[in-house]
């Protein structure tokens, strides 16, 4: 099964593991991950400001993209993932912004919200299931106790993303147990990691990323993983308190099915 | 077009002072009602309803001799049995008469006097139309079986019944759990005087099951309802008991030697254990256990009989099954009450992974005696007590979005309030934070007793949501807003209580389907009138008690009880009903027996019967179709289906339709 892939600037850069772990965990699993040609910029969280429709145009055209190859869209990065939804949401049900995108866009047909977008765990959980992921793991984490950390792109607004219940997801601890390793539930893990503040304002990441990683350990958790960069940078380098280890989901995975380089 | 000479009729235009007058050129319409072939009298008055209009509307009649009545004024809901009423009077056949809608129609929705009034005069020539089909129908009666059902022995169930049987009528109560006594049962104390519900409660509770008129069934529910208002033909399924009720004394000791204890006790919610065989809680009535057949080792493996062996009375029944008893009542009361909804998608709340997360109703059980804890205020997960409680209103209520109900539960922030002083009065150092989005307190000392838990006993409210409750080295995130203080709140507690939504109980439905009675998109069932008949449902003979018809509290709860069993004794205080004649009618000449009327009929009212038809002299044996004009509602859904056009609605034909299409299209 061939999907058409957005990384995004991030794991270009900073996030370089989050994209590579992926590509040859897909592979392992039986996916391919086909990088879409000339994709920008999703221009993170800002397109959700209904008012422009300028920076909506990236994500539209990645999504058409895939539209015209036939191919589902897949994303890594929750900012990513956030906004193509999102704006794939918009131009499925909001007719100002479909109209005034394509009157931009000149598309050889217009496009509409046809394509169906998916996060990297959505193909896992959806078109491969945990269970035959479980069959695939040669390198079981076993002993391992892992807290997911959400954050809070990736599951709000619920009725858009429709990722997972975003008061109660399972999505990532069935994917830890499926890994072979004991999934620490928490009640921090779907709450913000201060996002872009830490820009402007270092004191309140601290904070939340401090009850975030002290709620972990109460539970019990040694390590955390995350699908999201901008988490992974503030879960490692705002607050004070103590530290768990974070990684992303697809060092885990990769690491896993054996495929991660030592 | 086809005029019947024979007809002589009268219109008459109503000013509904300036209701219709200012949006309808009454005069316009008299005159082009005036020319309406068959109309032979058009007058107009201020007030068409009031006796001087009626006054008018009879003298007409007589003077002119007048075969059928127009009237233009307002909805036919409104003033159509009034002006039947006149024409009887004045000798005229009463379904001789109809009303043109020209206020909610017309002058109600537009503005342009032009518009309006070109309606107004297509709208009666329309009903000049009909009128001159229209046949004189005479209202038929049928009888009135004097008992009446309850459904649900709550306090709205108890209450009614009791009313109804001390006016001298039987009543059956029909109650799915082995006891009476309702959600009312389970609560501690009552607002806003405090006394204990139990109190209360139990001497209704005894007198209902003392009551010469009333018949209690319990552990039984309704399986099949028929008929219609007068005489519903009802079976109830008394569920087995594998308990003689005739035998046992109440002893008890078989709950005691029960060797399976370890099923979740519904009647303290939960938070403890029951054995198999059981009564729900001590002051049951009846006093006498069931056993619980899916739990039950005896049933599950053969094996056991400890509960048999220890009665001395003999009462327990391994073999006894199912009853079925079927009654006829000429009434029937919905009293099936509430439940609280569940928190699966409130996680925020970590109601589902803490057991110090509770909800007002589990509360209500660990204040009391004879709850889990014996009334002991402790946290569930560790036995301590408190020293600090938060509590979380509208949890599901006033909800924008589709994880909860967007009504208001009406009964929370007085129960709030009262879990808070009574907190604050018992154990003086918990402190309690109430979090609220309004305090709503309507109602007879209510708002007094609010500022007695606020300045009396040192209630915290604070203004605004709770996003949060976290578990955290033993105690409680608690994770808010104060809006009144724009500030974030974060603090530590030793409990939570959740103010949670209350919806009807889920088995309302099939209830509301087997009654044909309607029901909103919340699952209340609806009223008649929201103002004016507020404990009758639109399906005749079906009457609303307590929570089933929208939130409430015990005194509204027991009021609209009383209202219920009023208009239910008004109705068995009747011999016989009269009938609506605008039923549908079948002729067995055009009658193929096709059934398809059979199949779209609401009310079952439709059934086919092997009849001899003399079609033109050919005598022959025909399956054709019968409306027993008891249960037709006149709806006409059969009209519509009969392919054969046999089927026909009497007082709305199918000529008299097509005569009122022509008029308006002409």
């Amino acid at each position: 099964m061939v999907y058409s892939y957005y990384p995004g600037c991030t794991l270009k850069n900073k996030a370089q593991d989050l994209d590579k772990y992926a590509r040859m965990s897909a592979e392992a699993l039986g996916f391919t991950l086909e990088e879409i040609q000339e994709w920008q910029c999703c221009g993170a969280v800002y397109p959700m400001a209904t008012d422009e429709i300028a920076t909506k145009l990236s994500a539209v055209r990645a999504l058409n993209d895939a539209k015209e190859k036939g191919q589902d869209l897949v994303t890594l990065c929750s900012a990513c993932h956030h906004v193509i939804k999102r704006v794939n949401d918009d131009m499925q049900n909001v007719e100002d912004i479909r109209t005034r995108a394509n009157n931009y866009m000149e598309l050889k047909e217009p496009y509409s919200g046809e394509t169906k977008v998916l996060h990297f765990l959505e193909v896992i959980r959806d078109r491969i299931g945990f269970d035959a992921l479980k069959e695939k793991v040669v390198k079981p984490l076993t002993g391992r106790k892992i807290g997911a950390y959400y954050g809070c792109m990736l599951l709000r607004p619920g009725n858009i993303m429709a990722f997972d219940d975003p008061e109660n997801p399972t999505i990532m601890e069935d994917f830890i147990s499926a890994l072979g390793a004991e999934a620490v539930v928490y009640p921090y893990r779907n709450e913000c990691c201060g996002g872009y503040i830490s820009l402007k304002d270092k004191e309140l990441p601290g904070k939340l990323v401090d009850q975030v990683m002290a709620s972990a350990a109460y539970k019990g958790a040694e390590e955390l993983i995350t699908a999201c960069p901008l988490c992974l940078y503030n879960l490692k380098h705002s607050g004070s308190g103590k530290k768990l280890t974070v990684s992303y989901i697809t060092e885990l995975l990769a690491e896993a099915l054996g495929v991660k380089e030592e | 077009m086809e005029v019947n000479q024979v007809q002589r009729i009268g219109v008459f235009v109503c000013h509904c002072g300036t209701n219709i007058a200012a949006t309808v050129d009454i005069k316009r319409v008299l005159e082009a009602a005036a020319k309406e072939p068959g109309v032979v009298h058009a007058e107009d008055y201020q007030y068409m309803c009031s006796e001087a209009g009626q006054q008018k509307v009879r003298e007409a009649i007589k003077e002119k001799q007048l075969t059928g009545v127009v009237v233009c004024s307002c909805s036919p809901r409104m003033h159509e049995n009034t002006f039947r009423g006149a024409a009887q009077k004045a000798g005229l056949n009463p379904y001789m008469v109809e009303i043109a809608n020209i206020r909610e129609h017309v002058s109600w929705i537009h503005k342009n006097i032009e518009e309006g009034t070109e309606k107004a005069i297509i709208l009666t020539r329309a009903a000049i139309a009909k009128v001159m089909l229209n046949a004189p129908l005479q209202a038929g009666q049928s009888k009135v079986v004097k008992r009446a059902l309850v459904i649900g022995g709550g306090i709205a169930g108890i209450q009614t019944a009791l009313d109804i049987a001390d006016a001298g009528y039987e009543v059956d109560i029909v109650e799915k759990t082995p006891s009476i006594g309702g959600r009312m049962s389970q609560l501690d104390k009552t607002f806003p005087t405090l006394d204990c519900s139990a109190c209360i409660l139990t001497p209704k509770m005894v007198d209902a099951a003392a009551h010469e008129k009333i018949t209690i069934y319990t552990y039984s529910e309704v399986e099949k309802v028929s008929g219609f208002v007068g005489d519903f033909q009802v079976d109830i399924r008394k569920k087995a008991r594998s308990v003689d009720m005739s035998k046992c004394t109440g002893c008890g000791v078989c709950q005691e030697k029960c060797p399976s204890k370890k099923i979740p006790n519904e009647f303290n919610r939960e938070l403890d254990n029951r054995a198999a065989i059981y009564t729900p809680f001590a002051q049951a009535i009846p006093n006498v256990p069931v056993i619980d057949r899916e739990n039950c080792i005896k049933f599950k493996t053969g094996k056991c009989g400890v509960c048999s062996k220890v009665c001395l009375a003999g009462a327990v029944d391994y073999e006894q099954q199912d009853e079925i008893v079927s009654q006829n009542y000429g009434a029937i009361v919905v009293a099936t009450g509430f439940d609280t909804i569940k928190l699966d998608k409130y996680e925020e709340y970590s109601y589902q992974s803490c057991p110090d997360v509770i909800t007002s109703l589990e509360l209500e059980r660990i204040m009391n005696a004879a709850g889990p804890t014996k009334g002991h205020l402790e946290r569930l997960s560790d036995g301590k007590a408190p020293k600090s409680m938060v509590f979380i209103q509208c949890v599901g209520s006033r909800c924008a979005d589709e994880r909860g109900k967007s009504y208001c539960s009406k009964i929370c922030c007085m129960y709030t309030a009262k879990h808070a002083m009574l907190i604050r009065d018992k154990y003086p150092d918990v402190d309690v934070t109430v979090f609220y989005i309004d305090v709503r307190t309507p109602g007879k000392n209510f708002d007094e007793f609010y500022r007695r838990a606020v300045e009396e006993y040192g209630v915290h409210y604070i203004k605004g949501q709770v996003g949060k409750v976290a578990e955290h080295n033993g105690r409680l995130l608690v994770q808010g807003a104060d809006l009144i203080d724009n500030r974030r709140i974060l603090m530590e507690t030793d409990m939570v209580v959740l103010a949670t939504a209350i919806e009807p109980n889920p088995d309302v439905r099939k209830i509301a389907t087997m009654l044909t009675a309607s029901i909103d998109t919340n699952n209340f069932l609806t009223e008649s009138h929201a103002k004016l008949r507020p404990v009758e449902s639109p399906t005749a003979g079906i009457f609303l008690s307590g929570v089933c018809q929208g939130p409430k509290d015990i005194p509204e709860t027991v009021a609209q009880a009383g209202a219920a069993a009023i208009k239910v004794v008004g109705l068995l205080a009747k011999d016989y009903l009269v009938t609506n004649p605008c039923v549908a009618k079948s002729d067995e000449l055009y009658c193929n027996g096709c059934s398809a009327c059979e199949k779209v009929c609401p009310y079952g009212a439709i059934s086919y019967e092997d009849r001899e038809v003399n079609d033109h002299g050919i005598r022959e044996v025909r399956r054709v179709a019968s409306v027993n004009s008891a249960l037709c509602q006149g709806c006409g859904a059969c009209t519509v289906a009969c392919p054969s056009g046999a089927m026909d609605l009497q007082g709305f034909s199918n000529r008299q339709i097509l005569a009122e299409v022509d008029a308006i299209c002409r």
